[in-house]
C-alpha cells in the first residue's frame, strides 16, 4: 500500500493522460484553424480584382492597379484599397505575364537573400527598412527623395533603377550592396513589392508614413 | 591540450562516444555563430566594414544558421548521450549513426562555404536548390534540406530502435515523441510559393513549432535527465514534473503560434488566439524554474539531514548551467517574450530591435545554457570523474557569457524602445522614419553597448572552450593523485 497514490495530483498516469489530451486538442484546433486561414490567404484571381472582390492576398495582376492604404472605420486600422487601373512599367500586364513577373520577383528576393537585411511582412532582419508597404512609401512617390535621386518619373522605374545600382544612390551611410540584380530581376522585385503592399496585413505597419493631420483625416500620403 | 578532446572512457558506450562527436562540432559552430555576430554588430556601427565583400546579409545568415545548427548538433549529441542510461541498451546501429554524423558534417561544411564564398545567386530555381533559400533561419539550399531530413531520419530510427529494445522510461517516451514532431515539422519549410503570406504561414510551422513547442519540451527532457544524473533527484518526481511541463508547453505553445499570425496577411481572429495562448507560454517556464530549484534544494537538504557534507551536485559547472537555464528560459523566453506578445503592443514592436533583444536572451537562456550543461556532463563521463568541480575558467566562462548576453539584451531593448517611439509611433515606419531612428544617439549608443557586450560574450566563450578542453584531464589527474 505504500506506493499507492493518495491524490490524483501526484499521479503520473493522470498527468501523462492530460498531456496527451491537451496536446491532441491543441493540435486539432491548430489544424482546423489552419484550413480556414489557408483558404483566406490563398491568392485571389484576376476576376476578383475586376469584380472588386477583396482578397487578403490579391492576384498577381494587382500590379495593374493603383494601390492605396487607408484607414477603415469599420476595422479600426489601415487596409489596402485597390483603385483604378495604373500602368506598371508603362503597360498593362496579362494574367500570364503578371504571374511570371511575380514568380521571378519572389525567387529573386530569396536568391538575393533580401530577408537577412530587410524585413518582409515584419519578419527578417532589422538592418534595413521594412519592405512590407515599401511600394506605398512617400519617399518613392513623385517629389519624394528616393524617386528624385534616381531621376526617374515613376515609382517602379525609380525602384528598379535603385535595385540595379544601389551603391550609386546611397540614402544613408549604411548602404545597400550591389547584388548583381539584372534589369529583369529588378522588374520582378518591384512587382513582388507592389504585390506585397496589396496584402491585407491587419493594419501593419500602423500609421504608415503619415503626418498627424493625415492620420486625423484618415487618409494617406502614399500617392 | 588538444589530445584531451578525444579522450573517451565510456567503456564501449557507442551512444556516448557518438554524442561527444556531436558536442565537439557544436562548440565549433557556436564559436562561428559568435564571430559572425561580432561582424554584424560592427556593421551596425561602421557601415563600410566589409561592404560588398562580406555584407550584413551574409554575416547575419551565417550567424543565425550556425545558431540553429550548433543547437541541433548539441541536441542530437545529448540524445545519443542519454540513450544508454535511459534505455539500458546500447545504441543499435552505431556504425550507421557515425556515418550519418560524417555526412551531416560534410554537408554543413559545404553549405557554409557556399554561404560565405558564393553568397547570392540569380533569381532562378537553381539558386534555391544550390545556394540558399533566402528564408530566415531555414536558408539551407534544397539539396541540403533533403539531406538533413535523411540524416535526421537515420538518427531517429537509431534512437527509436534502441528505445523499443530497452526499457521505456517516461523521460525517453517524451523524447521519442518530441523528436518525431521536431523532424516532421522541418518538412513544412521546404517548398516554394509566389504567395509570401502562404510562405510565411508555413515558415512559422517550422520556426515557432520547433522553437516554442518541440525545443522547449526537449529542454524539459534534458532538465529531467540531468537532474537525475547530477543531484540524484527521484525519477518519479522528475517524470511527474516532466508530464506537467509537456502538458503546459504543448498546451500553450501549439496555439501560441497565433502570435506570429498577426501581420502576415492572416485573418484577425489570430489576434485573440495568439494573445491568449502566447500569454500562457511563460507559465510552464515558471514551472520549470520552480522544479529545478526545488529539486536541487530538496536533494541538498536530504543530503545534509543524512549527515553528508558539501554540495549534493556531482558536477559543479553542469548544475550551474542548468540553474542558469531555469532563470534564462523564464527571463528570456517568458518575460522578454511576454513584453511584446500582445497585438496592441506588437504592432509597434514587431520587426524592431525589441525582437532581437528577446531572440538573443531566449535562445541563450532557454537552449544554449542547458546544452552547455550537457557538454560538461559529457566531459565528466568521458574522463570517468566522480565529482567534477568548477574551476576558475568554468566560473569565468559562465559569468562572462551570462553577463555579455544580458548586456546585449538590455542594449537591444533600449534600441528597440527608441525605434518603437520614433520610427513606429511617431514617424510611421517608412524608409526615412527607419533611418531617422537608426541615427538617433540613443540607438547608436545602444548598438555600441551591444558590440561591447558581444566581445564580453566572446571572451567568455574562449574561457568556456578552454575549460571544456582542460577540466577533464586536470581533474582526472587530481583524482588519481
Amino acid at each position: 500500500m505504500a506506493n499507492k497514490n493518495v491524490s490524483v495530483w501526484t499521479s503520473i498516469p493522470f498527468w501523462r493522460r492530460s498531456a496527451a489530451w491537451v496536446t491532441g486538442f491543441a493540435t486539432i484546433l491548430l489544424i482546423w484553424l489552419s484550413f480556414d486561414t489557408l483558404g483566406q490567404i490563398s491568392m485571389g484571381t484576376d476576376a476578383d480584382l475586376k469584380n472588386g472582390v477583396d482578397k487578403r492576398v490579391p492576384a498577381a495582376t494587382v500590379i495593374n492597379y493603383k494601390i492605396d492604404y487607408k484607414m477603415s472605420k469599420k476595422r479600426g486600422h489601415e487596409v489596402p484599397v485597390i483603385g483604378e487601373k495604373q500602368p506598371f512599367f508603362g503597360k498593362e500586364w496579362s494574367q500570364k505575364d503578371a504571374a511570371a513577373l511575380l514568380h521571378l520577383g519572389k525567387l529573386t528576393s530569396q536568391a538575393k537573400n533580401c530577408m537577412n537585411c530587410h524585413t518582409l511582412l515584419g519578419n527578417g532582419a532589422y538592418f534595413a527598412p521594412d519592405l512590407t508597404k515599401a511600394w506605398l512609401d512617400p519617399a518613392w512617390q513623385k517629389g519624394g527623395p528616393l524617386q528624385g535621386m534616381t531621376g526617374k518619373s515613376t515609382v517602379e522605374e525609380a525602384m528598379a533603377e535603385f535595385l540595379q545600382h544601389p551603391s550609386q544612390y546611397p540614402t544613408h551611410a549604411r548602404m545597400m550592396p550591389n547584388l548583381g540584380i539584372t534589369a529583369d530581376e529588378a522588374k520582378g522585385l518591384v512587382a513582388f513589392l507592389k504585390h506585397m503592399s496589396s496584402i491585407d496585413t491587419n493594419g501593419f505597419p500602423r500609421n504608415f508614413s503619415k503626418t498627424v493631420d493625415q492620420f486625423k483625416a484618415g487618409g494617406t500620403n502614399a500617392h | 591540450m588538444l589530445t584531451s578532446i578525444k579522450t573517451n572512457e565510456f567503456a564501449g558506450d557507442k551512444g556516448k562516444e557518438l554524442g561527444m562527436m556531436y558536442f565537439r562540432v557544436a562548440i565549433i559552430l557556436f564559436g562561428a555563430q559568435l564571430l559572425m555576430g561580432l561582424i554584424a554588430a560592427i556593421q551596425f556601427l561602421v557601415p563600410g566594414f566589409l561592404f560588398e565583400l562580406f555584407d550584413f546579409n551574409v554575416a547575419r545568415m551565417v550567424h543565425i544558421n550556425a545558431l540553429v545548427v550548433w543547437m541541433l548538433y548539441a541536441m542530437i549529441g545529448s540524445v545519443y548521450f542519454m540513450l544508454s542510461d535511459e534505455t539500458g541498451e546500447q545504441l543499435v546501429h552505431a556504425g550507421l549513426g557515425k556515418l550519418a554524423f560524417w555526412v551531416l558534417t560534410a554537408a554543413v561544411t559545404v553549405v557554409v562555404l557556399v554561404y560565405i564564398f558564393i553568397q547570392v545567386g540569380a533569381g532562378t530555381e537553381a539558386s534555391i536548390w544550390l545556394i540558399n533559400e533566402g528564408r530566415e533561419y531555414v536558408e539551407a539550399p534544397r539539396w541540403a534540406d533533403i539531406g538533413i531530413v535523411v540524416v535526421v531520419l537515420i538518427f531517429y530510427w537509431n534512437v527509436f530502435a534502441t528505445f523499443m529494445k530497452g526499457q521505456k522510461t517516461g523521460i525517453m517516451t517524451v523524447m521519442v515523441a518530441d523528436l518525431l514532431a521536431l523532424a516532421g515539422l522541418y518538412v513544412a519549410g521546404m517548398f516554394f510559393t509566389d504567395n509570401i503570406s502562404m510562405d510565411q504561414f508555413w515558415w512559422w510551422w517550422v520556426i515557432h513549432l520547433w522553437v516554442e513547442a518541440t525545443w522547449e519540451v526537449f529542454v524539459g527532457v534534458l532538465a529531467a535527465y540531468s537532474l537525475i544524473k547530477i543531484i540524484g533527484a527521484k525519477r518519479e518526481i522528475v517524470e511527474m514534473w516532466l508530464w506537467i511541463e509537456v502538458l503546459m508547453l504543448f498546451g500553450s505553445g501549439i496555439l501560441g503560434m497565433g502570435h506570429h499570425y498577426f501581420w502576415i496577411g492572416t485573418p484577425e481572429y489570430w489576434w485573440e488566439i495568439g494573445a491568449l495562448f502566447s500569454a500562457l507560454e511563460p507559465v510552464p517556464l515558471v514551472a520549470m524554474f520552480v522544479h529545478v530549484l526545488y529539486d536541487w534544494g530538496k536533494e541538498q537538504g536530504i543530503a545534509k539531514a543524512e549527515g553528508h557534507k558539501g554540495a549534493v551536485a556531482n558536477n559543479g559547472p553542469a548544475i550551474a548551467w542548468i540553474v542558469t537555464n531555469a532563470f534564462g528560459n523564464f527571463l528570456g523566453a517568458g518575460v522578454w517574450g511576454f513584453f511584446h506578445t500582445l497585438p496592441q503592443v506588437n504592432i509597434y514592436t514587431h520587426g524592431t530591435q525589441f525582437t532581437a533583444a528577446h531572440g538573443h536572451l531566449a535562445f541563450f537562456g532557454a537552449y544554449a545554457t542547458i546544452l552547455i550543461g550537457m557538454m560538461y556532463l559529457g566531459v565528466q563521463y568521458a574522463y570517468g570523474i566522480e565529482r567534477l568541480k568548477a574551476t576558475f575558467k568554468s566560473k569565468m566562462g559562465i559569468f562572462l557569457i551570462v553577463f555579455g548576453v544580458l548586456g546585449m539584451t538590455v542594449a537591444l531593448t533600449i534600441a528597440g524602445y527608441e525605434q518603437v517611439l520614433v520610427e513606429r509611433a511617431e514617424l510611421g515606419a517608412g524608409w526615412t522614419a527607419f533611418f531617422a531612428a537608426q541615427e538617433l544617439p540613443w540607438f547608436v549608443q545602444a548598438m555600441v553597448w551591444r558590440a561591447i557586450m558581444g566581445v564580453v560574450t566572446f571572451v567568455g566563450f574562449i574561457y568556456l572552450v578552454w575549460d571544456l578542453l582542460t577540466i577533464g584531464k586536470e581533474q582526472k589527474a587530481a583524482q588519481a593523485a
